[in-house]
C-alpha cells in the first residue's frame, strides 16, 4: 500500500468549508486526521469517550450555528443506533468519516460482524452512506458531503475503505 | 437524608429572569418540568437521544462561548451518559453548567430506583472528571446560590439537586423535532 495525503486533503477541505468542531473516537486509520485538527487553530477537536457523545456534541453544536464532522471507526457505527433517531426526527445535519474494519484484510475477527454491517445499520437509521474505495477520491467524496449534510441538512456517512487504511496485523497497528 | 424540594419550583427558580440562558432540556420530567417554568425557543427540550443531553449542552457551549448554557437534565438520564462528564471535564468549557435534577427514579417508567438510590454520586463523580465547582444540593438557599453559578461564575459547573420524587402533572413542550431546532436557530442571533 503505497503512502498517501488523503487524510490532509480530508482536513483541507474541512478547514475549507468551516467545519469548526472535529469529535472523535481514535481509530488507526483516522491518526493522521486527528493529529491535523489537533494542530489546527479553526478546528475544536473533541475526544469522545463512545460515539453516541458525538451526536449531542454535533446536534448542539448546530443549535448554536456551527459545522461539526465526527471521526469514528465502523464498530463505533454499532453504538450510535438510537441516537440516529434524533437526528432523523429534528434533520440536524450529520457528518461521519467512518473508517472500516472487518473488510479485506482485516486481522481480528471479531470486527467481522460490525463491519459487514456498518452500512444496513447507517441505511436502517436513514443515514445516506457513501463509499471511498480510492485516496484519490476522498477530499471530493467529503466536500460533496459536507454540502449536503449543512446545505440541505442531510445526514451522511463517507465509508473509507479498510484498503486505504492498509493495516495488516496488530503489530502494524501498534506501530502506527 | 430524605429530599425536601420540589422539582418543579427549583427549576422555575433556575429558569426566572433566565435572560439570554440558552438551556438543553433532557427527555422525560426534566423537559416537562422546564415546560412548565414557561416554554422558550431558546430551550431545546429533547424527546429522545437518552443520555446525550449534556453533550447538546457542550457543543451549544462549545459553538456559542460569549452564551451561558445550561442543561437541565434526570438522574437516570446522566447516568446513560456518564461518559460525557469526562468528556466536559476535558473541554472545560467555561460557559456550561449541567443541573441534574435526581428524584433517584426513572420517573417516566414506572419510578424504579436508578443508581443515585443506591448511593452513587454524581457530583462526586463530576468533580472527579474536572468540573470546576461540583455539588449536591438539598435546600432553597443552594438553589438560590446555584443562580450565581449559572449565569455568572466561569465554569463548568455541575449540581445535583436532591428532590421529591412526585408524580406530577405533565406540560408538554412542542415535539416536532424540526420546529424545536429551526425556533432556537432562529431566535438566536448568528445561529
Amino acid at each position: 500500500m503505497p503512502p498517501s495525503n488523503w487524510p490532509d486533503e480530508i482536513h483541507r477541505v474541512l478547514a475549507a468549508q468551516r467545519v469548526r468542531i472535529v469529535g472523535y473516537v481514535p481509530d488507526a486509520g483516522h491518526k493522521r486526521l486527528i493529529e491535523l485538527c489537533h494542530a489546527d487553530a479553526g478546528i475544536r477537536a473533541v475526544p469522545l469517550t463512545t460515539e453516541e457523545e458525538g451526536i449531542g456534541l454535533a446536534a448542539g453544536a448546530w443549535l448554536g450555528g456551527e459545522k461539526t464532522a465526527l471521526l469514528m471507526q465502523s464498530s463505533g457505527v454499532g453504538n450510535l443506533i438510537n441516537v440516529l433517531g434524533t437526528v432523523k426526527t429534528c434533520r440536524f445535519p450529520l457528518l461521519m468519516i467512518v473508517t472500516m474494519r472487518g473488510e479485506q484484510g482485516e486481522f481480528n475477527p471479531w470486527q467481522l460482524p460490525m463491519g459487514r454491517a456498518t452500512a444496513a445499520v447507517l441505511g436502517a437509521m436513514g443515514v445516506s452512506v457513501e463509499a471511498v474505495s480510492s485516496a484519490s477520491e476522498a477530499a471530493s467524496t467529503i466536500e460533496t458531503a459536507v454540502r449536503k449534510a449543512f446545505d440541505a441538512q442531510e445526514s451522511i456517512a463517507v465509508l473509507i475503505s479498510q484498503r486505504m487504511i492498509g493495516i495488516k496485523s496488530f503489530e502494524e497497528q501498534a506501530n502506527q | 437524608m430524605s429530599a425536601t424540594l420540589h422539582r418543579r419550583e427549583v427549576v422555575k427558580a433556575l429558569l426566572e429572569n433566565r435572560g439570554g440562558l440558552l438551556v438543553v432540556a433532557g427527555l422525560g420530567s426534566t423537559a416537562w418540568d422546564c415546560t412548565a417554568a414557561g416554554d422558550s425557543d431558546l430551550t431545546f427540550p429533547l424527546w429522545g437521544a437518552m443520555g446525550q443531553a449534556a453533550m447538546t449542552g457542550l457543543g451549544l457551549a462549545l459553538a456559542r462561548p460569549e452564551r451561558r448554557v445550561l442543561v437541565v437534565t434526570g438522574d437516570g438520564e446522566m447516568l446513560m451518559g456518564l461518559g460525557s462528564l469526562a468528556t466536559i471535564g476535558v473541554q472545560k468549557p467555561a460557559n456550561l453548567t449541567v443541573v441534574v435534577i435526581d428524584n433517584e427514579r426513572y420517573g417516566e417508567t414506572g419510578m424504579q430506583a436508578t443508581h443515585t438510590a443506591h448511593g452513587v454520586d454524581l457530583a462526586a463523580v463530576a468533580k472527579a472528571c474536572g468540573f470546576g465547582e461540583s455539588r449536591t444540593i438539598v435546600n432553597s438557599s443552594q438553589v438560590g446560590s446555584l443562580r450565581s453559578l449559572i449565569h455568572e461564575r466561569p465554569g463548568p459547573h455541575f449540581a445535583a439537586v436532591k428532590v421529591l420524587a412526585e408524580r406530577l402533572p405533565l406540560v408538554l413542550p412542542p415535539h416536532d423535532g424540526v420546529h424545536l431546532k429551526d425556533r432556537f436557530r432562529r431566535a438566536l442571533p448568528g445561529g
